[in-house]
């Protein structure tokens, strides 16, 4: 009879072999398994120190400050060249929203005299101008969610929130009037913080910025703006 | 809302710092578990683990979603400890002897004064596991962690080692011949 080498033992013992069979009818290779097998399992008594159940939060405190921070691209001079274009297109999505509302609502079929542009073409610059507010605002909303409290200067997200807000109202009246309820909620949501933050002075106290990141936090707003820019972006570009 | 490691770290990868440090909360207590049994150190291990979390912040756009987040985490980790041991090697190499470290583990782990669960066998063998651990080469004790502790295929070991599935397979056989040399004496005499 041929017996099972130390290998196959081992293999067999963490469950890579078929052993059973031979093991049923050799006494000499079922006693050597089972040696080995009391050694490994006495091995598994390996002692770990314990950590508490806030251990996690501990890891995190420690961590968070040697995480790399976004460049803060938005106060350079490539922000304020950047400002032109985004204004150029609040002009837009105003005139475009206005009439793809009107025309919703008056429920034609035919693209109105004079406008030159077709229902697609407007649907298209309507998701694209919703996903570079979207895009927009998470910036700001990040910025201000991985602020350190403590940290008192807040006039740049104070201002950036303030110039975001009626591109918002605008976006969130026109998804209200086509029915588009999940992004008038987000929309909805996303403006109160923009609001609160735009209200708020040019200094803030940590308890302030600590109860403004919980609502950016809550059920995770910065992650479904994140998602819904995306997802407009790309429906957008498929039309 | 309670999100899912995926989208934990796709939200992370967009630059979320909220839906990072949910995955290192999640985390933390299995990167420590296994960062202490590939070094035996406490204290390495902690580094270990922050170190595992920074590197995985830094290179969260190669995430591709194809393992499980876990996994990844495992990997780094597995791989900034191997580093750490031959960075140890190095060091004991220069200045200090092996046995040194080992007896400080046995002092760290064994009990003020002997109990009775101190003096069966399984107290026996945890008292001399790290010793033994200590003497098997990087690779060896990588794979024996791996296929013992957390329970991976081979496979995955391979993979992570950066060998083919045989030679993964005969680090882990290696690995248990010299743990059973060094286990044996106190293993017999127990008996």
């Amino acid at each position: 009879m041929k017996h099972f080498n130390e290998e196959e033992l081992v293999e067999g013992y963490y469950g890579d072999g078929q052993l059973d069979a031979h093991l049923a009818e050799c006494p000499e290779c079922r006693a050597r398994f089972a040696a080995l097998s009391e050694m490994l399992d006495a091995a598994r008594n390996y002692p770990v120190p314990a950590r508490s159940s806030e251990y996690g939060s501990e890891v995190w405190a420690r961590l968070a400050p040697r995480l790399p921070r976004r460049k803060r691209w938005f106060r350079s001079w490539g922000f304020q060249w950047a400002l032109a274009p985004a204004l150029a297109a609040l002009l837009l999505v105003a005139f475009v929203a206005g009439r793809f509302a009107e025309r919703h609502s008056s429920d034609s079929a035919t693209v109105p005299a004079g406008t030159g542009i077709s229902e697609k073409a407007r649907e298209r610059v309507l998701l694209l101008s919703l996903s570079d507010h979207l895009e927009r605002s998470q910036i700001v909303l990040a910025e201000i969610e991985n602020a350190t409290p403590g940290r008192d200067e807040f006039s740049s997200e104070r201002d950036r929130a303030h110039e975001l807000l009626g591109a918002n109202r605008l976006l969130r009246q026109t998804a209200t009037r086509l029915g588009d309820v999940a992004d008038a909620a987000l929309l909805d949501e996303l403006e109160r913080v923009l609001l609160d933050v735009a209200n708020s002075p040019s200094t803030i106290e940590a308890r302030d910025l600590e109860r403004l990141q919980d609502r950016i936090g809550h059920e995770g707003l910065l992650f479904r703006v994140r998602i819904t820019s995306t997802d407009s972006r790309e429906r957008g570009q498929k039309l | 809302m309670e999100w899912t490691d995926a989208a934990a770290a796709e939200a992370a990868r967009l630059g979320d710092q909220h839906a990072f440090r949910v995955l290192v909360e999640r985390h933390s207590h299995a990167l420590f578990r296994l960062a202490y049994r590939m070094t035996g150190n406490e204290q390495d291990a902690e580094d270990l683990v922050q170190e595992t979390f920074l590197r995985a912040f830094k290179q969260l756009k190669n995430f591709d979603g194809r393992a499980a987040f876990g996994t990844w985490l495992h990997r780094i980790c597995v791989n900034r400890s191997l580093d750490s041991l031959r960075a140890r090697k190095t060091r004991k190499e220069v200045s200090q002897p092996v046995a040194e470290d080992a007896v400080n583990w046995l002092d760290r782990v064994a009990t003020p004064q002997p109990s009775p669960e101190r003096l069966t066998q399984s107290g026996e063998i945890a008292g001399l596991l790290e010793p033994a651990l200590q003497q098997l080469s990087e690779s060896e004790r990588t794979a024996f962690v791996l296929r013992h502790y957390e329970g991976q295929p081979i496979e995955e070991i391979a993979q992570t080692l950066g060998v083919r599935t045989n030679a993964a397979k005969h680090s882990v056989f290696r690995a248990v011949q010299k743990l059973r040399r060094a286990l044996e004496p106190a293993w017999g005499a127990a008996k």
